[in-house]
């Protein structure tokens, strides 16, 4: 493998896996709208379709969820689609076809099927868009069968996840923090890479209090933690990255250590992933517990208007009040 | 054994006043000069408050903004048809509608400067929120339509879509429900032939759009969306068939943007110049200016007074808009329920806290 790095936005990192796995296999196709000659809304697909063509790469109907249909029916066939929700409040359209069908075929064939798809949707809040293009429904599809949930904080982290997910023998959806699309940079190795599914990475070290997000929120917890340090506070963080299955067994060696846990994510509060993860937590860890598991959550509100959405989202303020919060007990 | 034909179906194409000024008089709608006075104005109130409203957004005073430049004809003069008992149901995209219906330039703002309380729909309208999710108030328009007819009103739907809409299932659900039902409601598809990026040719294989009503039970008629007679004259037909009650039909006006499909967007990438420069000779706003000069009734005195009028209006909607504006943890929370749950004041007084905290921090 090579080892040359080159420094990377996410999109370049989600374009960059995209053309390399459509290289190393012919039955991966891209499918969605504006994907082709556009090269999508956010240009994640950006010169595909001239790499590969219109029947690899295909400008679809505006349609979600005959989108995802088709595509479940051509993972059913031997290909392996990789869809664009061009944003997360459109891929409601396409439930029925994740949540009832994506989801269930493996079981429904006892085996004999499966569906190695991924659906691409850039999600959360943070760049001022319209209504519905900033929905967090990540627990949405944590809470339904046979669906992976994958979300990247990075650069890095997208390109090895992508990768992973299209690998993946079961459907999976790839959550993209769009704030984050543009906005940093990582060094990225030029070959292709594996992060895989279901491991939780420990991102910074700490003995006095886990805090665990995901997406765009890792960085604002990284800032909450890098605050309280001056304080005298040592706080482990925990990036997620696979939010199904999700890997507990990291989080629980993690609070039996510190004790207390604050769980970040942007979706809103009321049946979040933070209210399974706190659960979990009782379930595994309620001896080792000091404090209660404090979560710092999006609002049980439609996601606000582009103005008002910084009311909504997390931020490194409320991350440091709730980890004030468990340090006082 | 027996083969016969069970169906067969046509698709008119309707064109009243040409590209260059002729008028077919046979088809030609009897418009009083006031009526003709009145729509001009309206469409060049809908130009000014999209240009402004796209200048502000590139000097970062408007968030994401959607023009309509263009498309004008279609939306302003479909629902000039349609009086203060009727309804719409629109998308991103149909400030004309709004501004025809009586919204003020002000709350429309309001409204695209991303504040929640833009959103309010005034006590005089019974026109609904424009949808941001493709074809979503298709259906719902279709069941507003269906409880004029239930409830014995007399109130006619319009529902405002574009050519991308009708790929999606609730398009197909809505059309229909409509037929099925004889729904009184008027289907206007906009088709300015580029769903963002996505062509036409991509989004169906079918001729036209139009033609897909008949397939529903209804009549769909395809015209020339940027002829401001043809617009009039099937909307009013549509109108009248629904008011009395002989159910829905689907209108194609086939028109474009000038503009991107929003500030996001860079239609250099999907469009041809020539193409553009071609759409922007056939500009409903100067196809108008020559019938009404014909008339005797545009020159070029009234079209400097009309849009310093609209320009005036529309700056003066804009300074008060931004006197206005203001944003409070409350908003967020308000109007989720009828009653507020517990959960959410928890939420609320978190939050009015943690601004106040930070207030106090920035001091």
């Amino acid at each position: 493998m090579r080892d040359e790095m080159a420094k990377m936005t996410m999109i370049d990192a989600i374009n960059s896996a995209l053309r390399q796995e459509m290289e190393r296999d012919p039955t991966v196709v891209v499918m969605g709208e504006d994907v082709g000659k556009n090269g999508g809304v956010f240009r994640a697909t950006v010169g595909l379709q001239d790499k590969f063509g219109e029947v690899r790469v295909m400008d679809t109907p505006l349609a979600e969820s005959g989108l995802v249909g088709a595509a479940i029916g051509m993972a059913l066939s031997g290909l392996r689609p990789v869809v664009e929700i061009q944003f997360s409040g459109f891929i409601y359209y396409a439930m029925d076809q994740i949540v009832s069908h994506a989801g269930r075929m493996r079981t429904r064939s006892r085996g004999r099927y499966s569906v190695p798809m991924v659906v691409r949707s850039p999600y959360g809040g943070g760049i001022r868009a319209l209504e519905h293009h900033s929905e967090s429904n990540e627990a949405m599809f944590a809470h339904s069968a046979g669906l992976k949930v994958v979300i990247p904080s990075g650069p890095y982290d997208a390109k090895g996840l992508l990768i992973s997910s299209i690998r993946d023998p079961d459907p999976v959806l790839f959550f993209e923090p769009m704030r984050l699309y543009r906005s940093v940079k990582e060094e990225v190795p030029e070959a292709a890479y594996e992060i895989p599914l279901g491991e939780a990475n420990i991102v910074r070290e700490g003995a006095d209090v886990t805090l665990i997000a995901w997406g765009s929120m890792l960085r604002q917890a990284l800032e909450a933690a890098d605050g309280v340090k001056e304080k005298g506070v040592n706080a482990e963080v925990i990036d997620l990255r696979t939010i199904s299955p999700f890997d507990f067994d990291t989080i629980s060696k993690s609070i039996e250590k510190t004790g207390r846990a604050v769980i970040v994510h942007e979706a809103p509060r009321t049946c979040g992933m933070g209210a399974e993860l706190a659960a979990r937590a009782m379930d595994h860890n309620f001896l080792n517990l000091k404090a209660p598991v404090v979560r710092v959550t999006g609002f049980d509100v439609p996601v606000p208007l582009a103005r008002e959405e910084d009311f909504y989202l997390p931020d490194a303020y409320r991350i440091t009040r709730a980890i004030n919060q468990v340090m006082s007990f | 054994m027996t083969r016969t034909r069970v169906f067969e179906g046509k698709t008119d194409y309707i064109q009243i006043l040409d590209e260059n000024g002729n008028v077919d008089k046979a088809l030609e709608p009897q418009l009083a000069n006031e009526d003709l006075d009145v729509m001009y104005r309206l469409m060049i109130t809908v130009r000014q408050f999209d240009r402004k409203a796209m200048n502000l957004q590139r000097q970062g005073r408007l968030f994401t903004y959607l023009p309509v430049e263009g498309q004008e004809a279609s939306q302003v003069v479909s629902a000039y048809l349609l009086g203060k008992q009727d309804r719409t149901f629109t998308m991103y995209r149909s400030h004309g509608v709004f501004i025809a219906r009586g919204f003020s330039l002000k709350q429309m703002f309001l409204m695209w400067m991303g504040t929640e309380q833009g959103g309010k729909i005034p006590d005089d309208l019974n026109d609904v929120p424009l949808e941001i999710t493709i074809g979503s108030q298709l259906p719902q328009a279709v069941g507003s339509a269906m409880a004029s007819k239930i409830l014995k009103k007399d109130s006619v739907t319009a529902v405002y879509f574009g050519d991308g809409a009708t790929s999606e299932g609730e398009f197909h659900e809505a059309l229909n429900m409509a037929g099925v039902n004889r729904a009184p409601v008027v289907f206007i598809c906009e088709n300015n032939l580029y769903a963002i990026s996505v062509p036409r040719r991509i989004q169906t294989a079918s001729k036209t759009i139009a033609q897909k009503a008949l397939a529903y039970g209804f009549e769909g008629v395809q015209i020339d969306g940027n002829d401001v007679l043809a617009v009039y004259a099937t909307m009013k037909e549509a109108v009248e068939k629904a008011r009395a009650g002989e159910g829905p039909t689907l209108i194609e006006c086939l028109t474009y943007r000038f503009g991107p499909h929003s500030t996001s967007d860079d239609p250099s990438k999907y469009r041809s110049k020539e193409e553009e420069e071609a759409w922007v000779k056939n500009d409903p706003v100067l196809r108008m200016q020559r019938y009404m000069q014909a008339r005797g009734i545009w020159n070029e005195a009234y079209e400097q007074q009309v849009l310093a009028e609209a320009k005036e209006m529309v700056d003066k909607a804009f300074e008060e808009a931004e006197a206005e504006v203001h944003v409070e943890p409350e908003d967020i929370f308000k109007y989720v329920y009828a009653e507020m749950p517990e959960n959410l004041k928890q939420e609320m007084e978190y939050l009015k806290k943690v601004e106040e905290e930070k207030k106090e921090l920035k001091k």
